[in-house]
């Protein structure tokens, strides 16, 4: 109805203008389901090319999400009679490599390996779980002492006092042709249960 | 009746009565924004001609676009900058893919600028009352050709290194101002971190910026003066039946942005862009040879040595550029048929073959010679060898470890500083964490006594920071104190 209208309207007030309107009607444009049908087609088209498009760009984007960034190799520890005839916890340090984007970062970490009653080797992360200072072990009181805020653990890494919420966190271990081998990961501090960091 | 108002020559979609466009009409001025943009007539009506410049546009947009998305990886350093691109390129889903866009899309963006300025020149559309719509095309010109040359170092490899090298000494032939230029663009006397920063500078701030205002600034007046139509056309006052830009020259102009991008992502994807070895200053084999829109000045320039070349390198590009400048002013008949104008027609078909055909010599006389040819294919060869070997992320190794060997002393010291713990808080290796401060560099803070003090009776900032007083015997604390004085 309005299109009518308006055409006519033009018709008779602006003269000059009426070629322009013939050059619509000659390309079939005052019909109004063609003209409707171009404009889909042609939002439609536009929108379905920039959604093709931008898929690579949101892939491009969402690349580190789907990327590990902390290893998950296995770090060896060397043979494990090294560990079997002292009964005190041995502390190591174990180099672990985390992909940093283009960057391989190479950190050190404290881990101390237990040898418990039965003769089985543990191995906790010497990480206090209450805020993340190094423990240590002190023979002469025969516990884990955190420097920071006194926690205090067990041989067995068992919490006995001091603010941390929990036990000392074990970390996966396996023996592989007598060498004793560790996962390395964090876990998050100041909660009951340990959780594991990415 | 309704004479006065434009707006009932255009057809009113259902769409745009709809109450939410009304409301937000009312506020925005949308559809009279986009009436603005979709019925400007065009004497004589739409034509094929005309699609370059909304083709820039839309390469212009393209650009822009996986540029920033380029920028979430890049590091613009010499110690970085190749192994993110390389990291782009082998790594990240779909990295080699934007970073052809992008790199291919340059390629795109300059024939299709040379293209509208043909365009432009020979249908004489420069005339009428459009000096500053010319002059802003003319800006824009400079500026893609600045990205175009700001945006082939960044990837650091031993192309881009030496055609910058290259591309930077030339500046340095300029009279009087040479070696300062050179040194400005370069950040210092030779081509370094310093200059990949200042080209980054350059490639996503400060010519960005510009093209923005100018790109506006252009559309704008181009739409004050109006569409100049065909040749035979008034370029002031024109009598030619017009045709609304809504539908034909849209759909020409979308058709030509189809083809552009298809053929981009085709290219993209079949034939990405590669990435040659890492830059080493220190190579004098290599054969530098700019982008291919920059092969034709390449060439030029070998005509030009010594004493003479000022005039390869200033005066002749001068008097080109100083005519392109006051072309509208000079050139102030309405006449516009080329074959009308046969002095501006041939000079500009001229320079035009010209340029082709030094660009032609230029890869004919790589060929030709054969030593050259060469070391060409060599350098091919060490590119197809980087790209397909596997990508080798950076290492970062735990900070000061490999360095500086201790003496026994403080050998025992750092044995100590681990038993205690004090590496919880301060670093393995003193570098400091979240928990503690650093300690490399405390011996310059304390002398020896003040040391021992503070270490047996921590001050009460340093026990509210958890420092508990380190109970240790005085041999122990001087092995201790060994190590800390080591931490330099
Ligand atoms: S961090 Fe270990 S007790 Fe607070």
């Amino acid at each position: 109805m309005i299109e009518e209208r308006t055409d006519i309207e033009m018709l008779e007030t602006k003269p000059e203008q009426t070629v322009a309107i013939r050059t619509d009607d000659h390309d079939g444009h005052r019909d109004p389901s063609r003209r409707s049908f171009l404009r889909w087609f042609l939002g439609i088209g536009s929108v379905s090319v920039a959604g093709v498009l931008s898929v690579p760009l949101i892939r491009f984007a969402l690349d580190p999400l789907m990327r590990t960034t902390t290893q998950t190799d296995w770090s060896d520890l060397g043979p494990a009679s090294d560990f079997a005839e002292v009964n005190v916890p041995q502390k190591r340090t174990i180099s672990i490599t985390q992909m940093d984007g283009w960057r391989k970062v190479v950190m050190e970490k404290s881990i101390y390996v237990v040898k418990g009653n039965d003769g089985v080797l543990s191995v906790f992360t010497a990480t206090c779980p209450h805020l993340g200072c190094s423990v240590k072990w002190v023979d002469t009181n025969n516990q884990f002492k955190c420097p920071c805020h006194n926690g205090a653990f067990s041989p067995e890494g068992k919490l006995i006092s001091g603010p941390p919420p929990r036990d000392l966190d074990t970390l996966e271990s396996r023996l592989v042709d007598g060498h004793l081998q560790i996962r390395y990961q964090s876990f998050r501090q100041l909660v009951k249960t340990k959780e594991v960091l990415a | 009746m309704k004479r006065h108002h434009e707006h009932h020559i255009i057809h009113t979609s259902e769409w745009e009565q709809s109450r939410i466009m009304q409301w937000l009409d009312k506020r925005t001025g949308l559809i009279h924004l986009k009436r603005e943009a979709l019925y400007e007539p065009i004497p004589g009506g739409a034509r094929w001609a005309y699609i370059f410049g909304s083709g820039l546009l839309y390469i212009l947009f393209s650009q822009i676009v996986t540029g920033v998305f380029l920028a979430m990886y890049y590091v613009a350093s010499a110690d970085h900058a190749h192994t993110t691109i390389e990291y782009i390129t082998k790594q990240v889903t779909a990295g080699s893919f934007i970073r052809s866009l992008h790199s291919y899309g340059s390629s795109a963006m300059v024939v299709t600028l040379v293209l509208h300025m043909a365009q432009t020149y020979f249908f004489g559309s420069y005339k009428g009352r459009r000096e500053i719509l010319w002059l802003s095309g003319l800006i824009l010109f400079a500026m893609i050709i600045g990205m175009a040359f700001t945006g082939y170092l960044l990837p650091w490899d031993q192309k881009a290194f030496f055609a910058t090298a290259v591309g930077t000494n030339i500046a340095g032939e300029v009279p009087l101002i040479g070696d300062w230029l050179k040194s400005l663009m370069r950040g210092g006397t030779e081509m370094g971190t310093l200059t990949l920063s200042r080209f980054f500078v350059a490639h996503v701030f400060l010519i960005p910026a510009c093209i923005f205002g100018f790109v506006g600034a252009h559309v704008f007046l181009f739409r004050k003066a109006g569409s100049a139509g065909p040749i035979d056309e008034d370029p002031i006052d024109p009598k030619k039946p017009t045709e609304q830009f809504y539908p034909k020259q849209v759909i020409m102009d979308i058709v030509f942005a189809t083809i552009l991008i298809g053929t981009l992502g085709l290219l993209s994807y079949f034939s990405p862009v590669e990435l040659g070895p890492k830059a080493s200053p220190a190579d004098t084999q290599f054969l530098p040879r700019p982008e291919w829109y920059y092969l034709p000045i390449f060439q030029w320039l070998k005509y030009w040595s010594g004493q003479s070349a000022v005039i390869g390198i200033v005066i002749i590009p001068g008097i080109i550029a100083a005519l392109l400048v006051a072309l509208p002013f000079i050139d102030r008949r309405p006449e516009r048929r080329p074959w009308k104008r046969p002095i501006a027609s041939f000079s500009f078909a001229i320079i035009l073959c010209g340029l082709i055909f030094l660009g032609w010599q230029s890869g004919h006389e790589d060929s030709t010679d054969p030593s050259v040819a060469k070391q060409l294919a060599k350098q091919e060869q060490e590119t197809e060898k980087f790209m397909k070997a596997t990508f080798e992320p950076e290492t970062m190794g735990p900070p000061l470890l490999i360095a500086a060997p201790l003496s026994p002393d403080a050998a025992k010291g750092k044995k100590l500083f681990a038993d205690n713990s004090c590496d919880g808080c301060h670093g393995d290796n003193g570098q400091g964490t979240e928990n503690g401060p650093k300690l490399i560099g405390v011996s310059l803070k304390f002398d020896h006594d003040e040391m021992l003090k503070v270490l047996r009776n921590p001050t009460k900032k340093m026990r509210d920071g958890n420092m508990d007083p380190v109970e240790l015997g005085d041999d122990d604390m001087n092995l201790l104190m060994a190590y800390l004085n080591s931490l330099k």
